[in-house]
């Protein structure tokens, strides 16, 4: 209880000394100057301020130091993310009270003023001068300045040849490369084969050839089963459709998106039918008119894979894609290899 | 012979201890003059330039948090098999790249804060530049003799969509693949040589081989960012050696001084104050709120997509364009000459660089105005000015706006086709309306302050006269 007594006397006395009227700053700061005046203006004190940025930094040391301990006491794996950053952002947001008060209060803040600087008409002459009249003893410039040129252009065009070898650059072959030909296995993400009985209407299938890389832009196709009564595929299409099964590719032919909507018509006035949506742009593909554009900004047709089922009952690729697949490009609209 | 340096280390007369250190670095460096007008280097007091300061700092984040990150990440696309810690993912076969990011998010202690500090970094730098340009827009700061910093700060904002872009399709999700997708497609579309130079780029037909991979992470981690790095310190360069620009707020505010408050000591605490506000938000919104969780939207894998994808804030205004453009390709015989993607994805922003950057020299030449600039106008100053810049955000923002468009119909109802005729109309309509009416603001504004000026000096003329009639 005396301790206490004690306690408070004590920080009444400092609390009491500190009230005092701080002493004149020039006489603090005995200095030994050359000039007589100061560049900096004296400003007056502002004890609160001080104790305020004092009490901003002690609340950043504590932020701080409770970033360390938080980090250590949990296991990893189980470290509350939340907490490191409230910290961590607390902690920086301290510094920043801090240092906010710092500028409003306790930092001495001048409004100065000095020309914005112009230009320099006698040394851009001069600098044009050096230049001409360092050449006095080149009797040929042009000659001179064209063989550097020639250089200067031959190595230049010998350091680009080296980007060549960044990429097959006019090999555009494998753009158009597709693992389908007649024969070639349809099989699901598992490698599983895909048969005809299984595929049903209202859904669709993601299907892959056979033995080949899936992830090649010609490998992924649609599979859907349609009323073959409602198809009109355009001519020479007789047959793609064993018993309404019809296969597109899956990349759309806009930007390369996974074609990986099927929309299911909810409102018949506007959407009689089912369709095939991106949904990167909302390019819209009608399948029973062999994948046409029916809406979105698409410029080609989903380019559709001939089917034909095999003996054992499972489907297979009876040709090529009808075109090109992927999104344009110079190229695209080539009959397809 | 006097000594080339006056005061030698064994002088040991009393004097400041500050300076033994200025004066160790002065005769090295013989830098004292110029640190010293460093220290009273002028900033003009306005709020509003201190918008690129925010992306100067946002971009100090980037780099203090990605190179953490990079220690983490791998650049590899070949398959693993997810054994990890996340049980949703057990099992699941995927990059070696998205298992490295799906680890730095949920396993490795403060991996989840840096990776969405930096996520959130990044969005906060592109909004900042584009706050910032607004700014120097708005305020005819662009003129001569700063139409370098201009340009310069222009090629910084699109090199960061670019950093940005490739920042998160290194991350192989769901998402991040998508968007690759789609740049892969928007690249193809470049006439002629789209094919050709994506192939190049790739290594093979999308989804690319695995050098690929290896040149997006070296352009992520150190092409882009020094790129922008040294591009900033010209910028900021530029800025100091011309000094800012400043608004007439009195009349000693003119075009030949400069007044503001010096770098030392009034600026510095100032700016400090703003860097660790920054920071500190930063890293308050990278642990409070989630942005990107990639461990919820799984692997990618080429022919997977998803409804409601959304890319981030800045790229919006690239899938909106995509979005509205009508369906045609334009071909020559059976060669497709452009390519739908074109229009939205490489034309759109391509103007709108184009326009931006010949923007001073093309308002020098319709106003006849070649004199320097060192004051900055009020909006209102410049009406035809303003009413383009407000022209020109339109439209701009009407493409971003409808990039949402799908998320506006599952939030809302409003049909997806009703919004694409709706903004199809708009950005017709509206652009020149908003021209006209910002114009018209503007100058009633002037008109405004016109009047007011009269009324002061019909006042004035009152006060003088009235002594006199009280005399008589």
């Amino acid at each position: 209880m005396r301790l206490w007594r004690w306690l408070v006397g004590f920080v009444l006395i400092r609390l009491l000394r500190r009230g005092k009227p701080a002493e004149e700053p020039a006489e603090q700061l005995p200095r030994r100057r050359r000039r007589p005046d100061r560049i900096i203006p004296v400003g007056t004190p502002e004890r609160r301020a001080e104790l305020l940025v004092v009490l901003f930094f002690a609340l950043a040391v504590v932020c701080g130091i409770a970033f360390v301990v938080t980090y250590g006491i949990y296991k990893p794996r189980q470290l509350p993310d939340e907490a490191l950053g409230l910290e961590m952002g607390l902690c920086l947001i301290f510094i920043a009270s801090a240092f906010t008060v710092i500028a409003k209060r306790l930092v001495v803040t001048e409004e100065l003023e000095e020309e914005y600087p112009s230009e320099s008409p006698e040394e851009q002459e001069e600098i044009v001068e050096i230049v001409h009249e360092s050449g006095s003893r080149i009797t040929r410039k042009r000659l001179l300045v064209g063989a550097g040129a020639g250089a200067g252009g031959a190595l230049g065009l010998a350091s680009l040849t080296t980007v060549v070898s960044i990429g097959p650059f006019w090999a555009t072959g494998p753009l158009d490369k597709t693992p389908w030909k007649r024969g070639v296995r349809l099989v699901d993400e598992e490698g599983r084969p895909l048969s005809a009985a299984e595929v049903e209407e209202r859904t669709f299938y993601t299907a892959f050839p056979d033995g080949a890389d899936p992830e090649l832009i010609g490998s992924p196709l649609i599979v859907i089963r349609l009323d073959p009564s409602k198809l009109t595929l355009p001519p020479g299409r007789a047959g793609w459709a064993p018993d309404g099964i019809l296969a597109f590719s899956k990349v759309c032919t806009h930007a390369g998106c996974a074609v990986a909507l099927y929309r299911k018509p909810t409102f018949t006035p506007v959407e009689p039918n089912v369709a095939l949506v991106c949904p990167c742009h909302y390019s819209t593909f009608d399948p029973f008119t062999g994948g046409q554009v029916i809406y979105g900004p698409a410029g080609r047709p989903l380019p559709q894979l001939p089917l034909m089922i095999d003996a054992s009952g499972y489907l297979r690729a009876a040709g090529n894609f009808s075109a090109r697949v992927g999104p344009g490009w110079w190229n695209v609209r080539s009959k397809p290899t | 012979m006097s000594p080339l340096f006056r005061q030698s280390p064994r002088d040991s007369s009393p004097q400041d201890p500050l300076l033994t250190p200025v004066r160790f670095i002065d005769q090295r460096t013989a830098a004292a003059p110029m640190l010293k007008k460093t220290l009273r280097y002028l900033f003009p007091d306005h709020w509003s330039f201190l918008l690129g300061e925010v992306a100067l700092y946002a971009f100090m984040v980037l780099i203090a948090t990605g190179t953490w990150l990079s220690v983490f990440f791998d650049d590899h696309t070949s398959k693993t098999v997810y054994h990890g810690f996340y049980t949703p993912l057990q099992g699941v076969t995927m990059s070696a790249a998205y298992k490295s990011v799906v680890d730095i998010s949920l396993q490795y202690p403060a991996g989840l804060l840096m990776r969405q500090t930096h996520h959130w970094a990044a969005d906060v730098f592109v909004a900042a530049i584009v706050l910032h340009l607004m700014r120097v827009f708005f305020t005819g700061a662009f003129r001569r003799p700063r139409e370098l910093t201009w340009t310069i700060g222009l090629i910084l904002l699109f090199t960061a969509f670019l950093e940005g872009y490739l920042g998160y399709s290194m991350v192989d999700d769901l998402l991040s693949g998508m968007g690759l997708q789609i740049g892969y497609g928007v690249g193809l579309s470049i006439p002629v040589i789209g094919g050709p130079l994506m192939l190049a780029i790739f290594g093979a037909p999308f989804p690319g081989n695995t050098h690929f991979w290896t040149r997006m992470f070296i352009m992520h981690v150190f092409i882009l960012p020094a790129l922008l790095a040294t591009l900033i310190a010209v910028h900021l360069g530029l800025v100091a050696m011309r000094h800012h620009t400043q608004f007439k707020e009195s009349p000693r505010h003119t075009n030949k001084r400069i007044i503001g408050v010096p770098m030392f000591p009034g600026q510095a605490p100032r700016s400090l104050a703003l860097m660790f506000f920054t920071v500190g938000i930063l890293f308050l919104l990278g642990g409070l709120v989630q942005i990107n969780p990639i461990w919820q939207w799984g692997p990618f894998e080429p022919w997977l997509g998803t409804n409601g994808a959304q890319p981030d804030w800045y790229l919006g205004w690239l899938i909106g364009a995509l979005r509205l453009m009508p369906s045609f390709d334009v071909t020559i015989s059976h060669f497709t000459l452009i390519p739908n993607p074109f229009w939205g994805g490489v034309l759109f922003p391509g103007l709108v660089l184009g326009i931006l950057m010949a923007f001073p020299w093309v308002e020098r030449r319709l106003t006849r105005d070649y004199g320097a600039h060192n004051l900055a106008d009020r909006p209102r100053d410049h009406p035809t000015r303003t009413g383009f810049g407000f022209a020109f955000l339109t439209f701009v923002f009407l493409v971003f706006a409808f990039g949402a468009g799908d998320r506006v119909f599952v939030l809302f109802g409003l049909p997806y086709n009703t919004q694409l005729f709706a903004f199809r109309v708009a950005l017709l309509v509206l652009p020149p309306a908003v021209f006209l009416l910002a114009r018209k603001i503007c100058r009633d504004l002037q008109g405004a302050e016109e009047v007011e000026q009269i009324q002061e000096e019909a006042e004035e003329e009152e006060r003088r006269r009235s002594p006199t009639l009280l005399g008589t």
